[in-house]
């Protein structure tokens, strides 16, 4: 309880600070009942030490004052107090355990996942992450914003424009509030971990293995946080937005998702023009193949491959479908298979041949795809 | 690996004064060469990680990809921790052992000067091995020094070069700390029992054990990964029955530890420098002894606090989590038991004593930020953001790496029997702990506020503070400058110093002539 | 004089050796983690390793039929290859000590053979050291023909001492590709 009240304390004084917020320079309360228990953690933490920091620099700098040769003092000659050496061990004991009961009380319930509400499964790609309720049928995979990534690269754009830079998806999770959600994570490829700040939930999405946290957001919002752990390249560009709902408002948006799936479905069968398609496909390579093989199509020499003049762009369009739904095992090219529909592969696959310096004239169609699935 | 063949040919030159030319540095077994050949090296790899950590510094300066590529950022980050740690610091601490234990203990030389060259000399080849992946096919290891499965599975032709390169430095350090001990054990004067021996002594004793301890395990961790890579085992990938987890367990198993041999020699010299400049003997010394001891010993079981988000089972976090803490109250007995050497001494404020006090407040504040992360709930918030960034600059910059120059302008004056420019020391002193505060300081806040570690850019509002960060970084290198300058200049000439050196100096160093006799102690002193 | 110095010899090579060879027994030991970490992960259910029992064991068990546990399933595929990979129910109610089957339904959407190794995880922690399985498909490699679509049963009891705040336990398959063949 003491702690609250020194942590609510703090806040009084930094509020001033706090609107500004370029000058942040604490750790967010959050929006659920743990994040602020970690929150007034942190803060006893944090005043212990500026309490001991006080004793010990104190100290220091008074004899260093007045313990100075130059003020003419004869040196004292004790070296030892069995005494004292007692103290000061027995002292750091006791605060350090008045400090360990309410963190091991708090990590008790922070690992306690019983009792939720929903499930929601996340998995870490390079680089972007994909969500799965699998009690709802969704499935979706949230990218990069487009807004940031292009100001990330080009010269003229200033990021500061650009609302949420690099903190803004696609496609955002969206949970509703009052309920215990409970998160699984895994991961595609490499070691993901999964962080919002506002829910005090950080957790490792590592392949082959599935990891579970739980959170239960009291107030209706949106909640910016990024991958932590480092996972190649484009760590840095696969941020995490959560907005939370209403109930109500959720169940429109589960209805919304829902339907926009079984338009997707829809448009499957569809046949497209060549422009049609080049204009989707070249969304799609914006989306997911930016990143390793450049906006220009150059790829990054000796570790991604071009797409300008690429044997598997230019040569028949059989390999080429397949390396998009596989993948090719041994590098970084992933399967996209299961990522993307027939129509987007279909689209990504024209466009790469028809642009980024190529001029094939090839035109692939969803069934075509659908044909070697 | 070649140094090795060349220099079989003349072992026997110690008995004689040193070889002329440039092949005394190449044959030489004497352990003040070494530990010279030591210190320069590590100098000069101190700027090569440093203008490492200025790209990254100057990449960060503002929001946005101004100067490097992603990809390139993330060498940059690996590099400069793999130089940092394994060619500046570690290579820093076995130079002053070098130089100075055969000189506290009385002995003439290091107990197997033979492999001392050796120890020194599969240095600049592993080096070069690692610096060379910067120029190959894919670039440098980009995964992090820590080198995580799968992700350091995904790196070019820098591969199999960055695990040999680790193999030779583990096994250059291997066989410095074989011949520390061995020293320590064996060559010590009549007289100096364990309990008499200076403190440095005491923490590099003890830091031997840690290596020989935990380098083998990060060899055989790094074996696992190129056999995973290259020859189907599946230590470390779940399609086989392994665990990339298990990566992590065995590597902080040696990292841990590693810490703390970065910080213990540190604890050492800081304990030599205090005294002498506070005119008053070391308080608690044998409370010293057995808190160092102690954090060597704890180092082995805390290691899964570099991995609270894994997922573990609470059991597990908590006990890591006690375990951690627990590494405050040692800690915290060699800070009070500096403060109390300091207590009612005569102090005066040369340069040593300056990167000392230096050190013991800044790698107090980076204590006390390593008391919060200890705690498991409030980790999963600080885990792999800034604020640990921050955190363990604070214990490596103005801790070890003030410790060291505390060393360097503390003894230096006895390696070449030159004062150096105590204005110009002090002036650096001073650049020195501004800037790394302004360098340093603003992380915490970042971190706190969000920012993860290891990313080449960043949401806007973190921007301020990255700014600060990046004026402080630039400030810190260019007065490093300022340090190379002192101590070539200190090398080449200047005012004569005393044997004795300073006022307030005991130790048996200080009964040596400034510079000392090629061959420290031929006849060994007897200590009462 | 001589003696002493002989000695000193002695004490020293015997020192040497002992440094020597304590590296390399260091080097064992980081190998000697890797069983170690095995046996601690069947035993704490670390990363949701999952314990394998025999069918008659499972049958011994005493049916605790005043609990009920909500078992989801769920699949990922890693990586490379082009499968479709489900549970075939995505949840089950089940009691502990009773053994339950159900089953995963992969397609491989490839127009070779292909062999697959499926990973159990098992989340929470502390559930994953009492859920075992009596047979899955996952205690093999699994290979596929070209577009064969196949039903992989998995059987599993939770174990009656499983820890009383455990209402619902995640079982995860992780689907790998091993090299075409």
């Amino acid at each position: 309880m003491k702690k609250r009240i020194a942590g609510s304390l703090l806040t009084t004084l930094l509020t001033p600070l706090a609107a500004h917020a370029d000058w942040e320079v604490n750790m967010t309360q959050g929006v659920t009942d743990l994040s602020k228990e970690v929150y007034g953690l942190h803060m006893a933490a944090f005043w212990i030490c500026v309490a001991i920091g006080v004793v010990v620099f104190g100290a220091m700098i008074w004899s260093i004052i007045y313990h100075r040769k130059d003020r003419g003092v004869k040196p004292a000659t004790f070296h030892e107090s069995t005494t004292i050496e007692i103290l000061w061990t027995i002292v750091p004991v006791i605060i350090l355990i008045s400090l360990a009961i309410p963190a091991a009380q708090a990590l008790v319930k922070i690992e306690d996942s019983s009792n939720a509400d929903m499930t929601i499964k996340v998995t870490g790609y390079q680089w972007k992450w994909q969500y799965e309720y699998p009690e709802e049928d969704i499935n979706f995979f949230s990218n990069l914003a487009q807004s940031s990534r292009d100001a990330a690269t080009d010269p003229t754009i200033d990021p500061a424009s650009v609302d949420n830079y690099l903190l803004e998806v696609d496609n955002p999770v969206v949970i509703p509030v009052g309920k215990k959600v409970r998160f699984l994570f895994t991961s595609n490829d490499v070691i993901h971990a999964w962080w919002v700040p506002d829910l005090a939930v950080k957790k490792d999405a590592i392949p082959g293995f599935v990891n579970d946290m739980w959170a239960q957001v009291n107030t209706p919002g949106t909640y910016r946080g990024q991958c932590t752990e480092l996972c190649g390249k484009d760590h840095g560009f696969m941020p995490i937005t959560l907005i939370a709902k209403e109930q109500a408002d959720y169940d429109a948006w589960v209805a919304e998702k829902q339907a926009a799936a079984k338009k997707e479905k829809e448009m499957q069968t569809v046949t497209m023009t060549k422009d049609e398609l080049i204009v989707r496909g070249k969304k799609v390579y914006t989306t997911n193949c930016i990143a390793c093989h450049g906006a220009t199509g150059a790829g990054v020499p000796g570790v991604f491959p071009a797409m300008t003049g690429s044997p598997i762009v230019l040569g028949p369009v059989e390999p080429h479908i397949d390396i998009l739904l596989n993948g090719r095992s041994g590098t970084a090219m992933q399967a996209f298979g299961k990522q993307l529909s027939d129509l987007d592969i279909a689209a990504v696959i024209t466009y790469t041949r028809n642009s980024l310096g190529n001029d094939v004239g090839t035109v692939v169609q969803a069934a075509d795809v659908a044909a070697q699935r | 690996m070649n140094a090795q063949a060349v220099d079989h040919a003349d072992h026997d030159d110690h008995h004689h004064g040193p070889a002329k030319g440039w092949m005394r540095w190449l044959t030489t077994t004497n352990h003040k060469d070494i530990g010279t050949l030591y210190l320069w090296f590590s100098l000069a790899m101190f700027f090569v990680g440093g203008a490492m950590a200025l790209v990254i510094r100057a990449e960060l300066f503002q929001p946005g990809l101004q100067l490097v590529a992603p990809g390139f950022f993330n060498q940059m980050t690996t590099m400069h921790a793999l130089v940092m740690i394994f060619l500046a610091l570690m290579p820093a601490f076995v130079g002053l052992a070098n130089w100075l234990l055969p000189m506290m203990i009385g002995a003439p030389d290091m107990a197997l000067p033979r492999m001392n060259n050796w120890s020194f000399w599969i240095l600049p080849f592993a080096s070069a091995m690692l610096l060379a992946t910067l120029f190959v096919d894919g670039g440098a290891p980009a995964g992090g020094w820590t080198m995580y499965p799968p992700l350091v599975l995904q790196t070019g032709a820098a591969f199999p070069m960055l695990i040999f390169a680790v193999h030779l430095l583990g096994i250059s350090s291997i066989m410095g700390s074989i011949n520390i001990i061995a020293t320590i054990m064996n060559m010590r004067a009549p007289g100096m029992t364990y309990m008499k021996m200076p403190l440095f002594v005491w923490t590099w004793f003890i830091t031997a054990y840690l290596l020989i301890a935990t380098m083998p395990v990060l060899a055989g961790a790094v074996t696992m990964l190129l056999t995973d890579k290259y020859f189907a085992t599946s230590f470390f990938s779940a399609a086989g029955g392994g665990d990339p987890v298990m990566f992590q367990h065995i590597f902080w198993f040696f990292g841990h530890p590693e810490v703390y041999i970065l910080i213990l020699p540190a604890f050492g010299i800081v304990s030599q420098i205090i005294p002498t400049f506070a005119r008053k003997p070391l308080f608690g010394y044998s409370s010293m002894v057995y808190a160092t001891a102690s954090i060597a010993f704890l180092s082995f079981i805390v290691w899964a606090h570099h991995m609270f988000t894994v997922g573990l089972p609470v059991e597990a976090e908590l006990f890591f989590m006690f375990a951690t803490m627990l590494i405050a109250v040692p800690t915290g007995v060699k800070v009070f038991n500096w403060v109390s050497t300091m207590w009612q001494g005569a102090m005066t404020f040369e340069t040593p004593m300056l990167f000392a006090i230096g050190f013991v407040i800044m790698f107090t504040i980076g204590g006390f930020s390593g008391l919060m992360l200890a705690l498991t709930p409030v980790d999963f918030q600080y885990h792999d953001t800034y604020f640990v960034v921050a955190h363990f600059h604070y214990v490596l910059v103005p801790g070890a790496i003030f410790s060291v120059m505390a060393a360097a302008y503390y003894w230096i004056p006895k390696w070449t029997g030159n004062m150096y420019d105590e204005k110009l020391g002090r002036f650096h002193f001073w650049m020195s702990t501004i800037f790394v505060n302004i360098l340093f300081f603003p992380q915490h806040f970042v971190g706190l506020a969000g920012m993860p570690r290891r990313i080449p850019d960043y949401a806007v509002q973190f921007a301020d503070f990255n700014a600060i960060s990046t004026i402080g970084a630039f400030g810190f290198g260019l007065s490093q400058l300022l340090f190379a300058y002192i101590m070539i200049k200190t090398a080449i000439g200047g005012k004569k110093a005393t044997s004795e050196v300073w006022e307030g100096a005991e130790g048996l160093e200080w009964t040596l002539s400034s510079p000392p006799p090629y061959h420290s102690f031929s006849t060994q002193p007897i200590i009462k | 004089m001589e003696d002493k110095a002989a000695a000193g010899k002695r004490s020293m090579r015997a020192l040497l050796t002992k440094l020597f060879v304590f590296p390399v027994l260091m080097f064992g030991f980081g190998y000697l983690m890797v069983p170690l970490y095995d046996i601690f992960c069947d035993l704490t259910g670390l990363n949701g390793k999952t314990g394998a029992i025999s069918s008659a064991q499972a049958s011994q068990m005493q049916v605790d039929t005043s609990r009920q546990i909500k078992i989801e399933f769920t699949s990922s595929i890693n990586q490379q290859g082009n499968w479709e990979f489900r549970p075939a129910e995505p949840t089950m109610l089940v009691h502990p000590g009773k053994p339950y089957t159900t089953e995963f339904i992969a397609v491989n959407k490839r127009n070779e053979a292909v062999i697959s190794q499926s990973v159990p995880s098992v989340t929470p922690n502390k559930a994953a050291a009492h859920f075992d399985k009596t047979e899955c498909f996952c205690f093999t490699e699994q290979k596929f023909d070209a577009l064969e679509e196949r039903k992989m049963p998995v059987t599993f009891v939770v174990g009656t001492a499983v820890p009383k705040d455990v209402d619902r336990i995640t079982l995860s398959y992780t689907l790998f590709t091993k090299e075409p063949g």
